[in-house]
């Protein structure tokens, strides 16, 4: 049985976990409503961005030479993926979720026989991806340094996937990240980029107007969109990347802020019945030694 | 009779209002976005976007690029960067000029898309400075 000291250290030191995880809890949460703000406000450059391109799409449907953002190269051979992740642990399953998809899928295409490349985004996945697909990895990405993540980040990142393309690098394009339901649910989800899942435009209000018309012509507007459309789609994700890390964390250092109030309960009631039983061993010396006079 | 005007960039929406007519930097000419318009989608080029309330210019945006839907009864502007007139400084364009300039000067001269890509973005920036320049007189009126 420990001893009354261990177990006041025991305590102490329970507490301070404590402490500290409901600190970050409210940290958490603070940056949750940050980054569903941040996310919320970037949703109409999305909308209208996706509603342009479904139009123009529609209208080019039917000519060929397609731009390869758009159709793909036409292949199926190598497999590029993208794996999003955070940049900090400490958040629940919410990186291992993706790092275990993601291994997953790589493994998976790899059975069929497709080349698989990676290239990671966010320092989580990276690390985990480097361990075991080192050679896989043809460059990676860490999410902004900065609170915030500015859409220059996103840009970058695009253009980088766009030049690949050009360069033949991969076929398909494939993102792993987590899915924003709500703060406590956050789903791995994989969303193929290239060649690109064209929206329905059934139910927008724009098919019902007269057609329209494009300046230039729909090829070269098409042409402009694609890239940009890549960008905001990689940007909304990793908006939703953040909002999830930190509706995560939030989950997580709450569980284990309750984990730790428990664990004080249970090491407090073993640090009395010790202190008791000390007290009467010691009363019980104390009075047999005067009965033994 | 008004149209709804939206300006949005990727982060935000910059402005969303009602007005009379918005005149945009159309990539092949400046085009005014008025009510009952035909549908058009185009491209805009860097250049300033100003939005008219009764007879009178309201608001003025600098946009660096981007495109615009046109409707009869709205008008979305997507911006690649947006920014109000009296915000914009002369001094951050000239920088990003320069740096532009010099990456021009460095571009592989046969990789003529890239080429394309500079020069816009070339010209969005001087259009960023004469859009920041005349935004200083008004400013000390």
């Amino acid at each position: 049985m420990a001893s009354l000291k261990e177990l006041r250290a025991r305590i102490g030191s329970v507490k301070s976990t404590r402490k500290i995880t409901s600190a970050m809890k409210m940290v958490a949460a603070a940056k949750l409503r940050r980054a569903e703000a941040r996310a919320a406000a970037a949703r109409p450059y999305a909308d209208a961005m996706r509603r342009m391109l479904a139009e123009v799409a529609r209208s080019v449907a039917n000519e060929g030479g397609q731009p390869a953002l758009l159709t793909g190269t036409g292949q199926d051979k190598v497999h590029l993926l993208i794996p999003m992740s955070s940049d900090r642990g400490l958040a629940g399953a919410f990186n291992s979720n993706i790092n275990r998809t993601t291994r997953n899928l790589v493994l998976k295409l790899q059975a069929e026989g497709k080349t698989v490349k990676l290239l990671p985004v966010g320092r989580k996945t990276h690390d985990f991806l480097s361990r075991e697909f080192a050679d896989l990895i043809i460059g990676h990405r860490h999410l902004a340094a900065s609170k915030e993540i500015p859409f220059s980040a996103a840009a970058e990142l695009g253009e980088q996937i766009s030049s690949l393309l050009d360069k033949g690098e991969f076929d398909v394009c494939t993102l792993v990240y987590n899915q924003f339901r709500n703060v406590m649910t956050q789903t791995p989800t994989e969303m193929q980029l290239i060649p690109l899942a064209l929206p329905d435009n059934d139910n927008t209000a724009s098919t019902d107007l007269a057609t329209y018309e494009f300046e230039p012509d729909e090829g070269t507007l098409l042409s402009s969109l694609l890239p940009r459309n890549l960008q905001v789609q990689l940007y909304a994700t990793m908006l939703e990347t953040a909002a999830g890390e930190n509706g995560a964390r939030m989950t997580a250092m709450d569980n284990a802020t309750r984990n730790a109030g428990k664990a004080i309960d249970r090491l407090t009631l073993t640090y009395n019945r010790t202190r008791q039983t000390n007290i009467t061993n010691e009363l019980i010396e104390i009075i047999s030694g005067a009965q033994a006079v | 009779m008004s149209i709804k005007v939206k300006i949005v960039s990727p982060e935000k929406v910059l402005f969303a209002h009602d007005a009379d007519m918005l005149v945009m930097p159309g990539s092949e000419g400046d085009i005014a976005a008025m009510p009952d318009h035909a549908p058009l989608m185009l491209t805009l080029r860097g250049g300033v976007a100003d939005v008219y309330e009764g007879g009178v210019v309201t608001h003025r945006f600098f946009v660096a690029g981007g495109f615009a839907d046109i409707a009869p009864t709205h008008c979305t502007i997507l911006a690649d960067r947006a920014t109000p007139v009296a915000e914009l400084s002369v001094d951050a364009a000239e920088e990003r000029l320069a740096g532009l300039e010099k990456s021009y000067e460095d571009a592989d001269k046969m990789n003529v898309p890239a080429l394309d890509i500079l020069m816009n973005k070339i010209q969005s920036a001087r259009a960023e400075i004469d859009a920041a320049q005349s935004a200083i007189p008004a400013m000390s009126l």
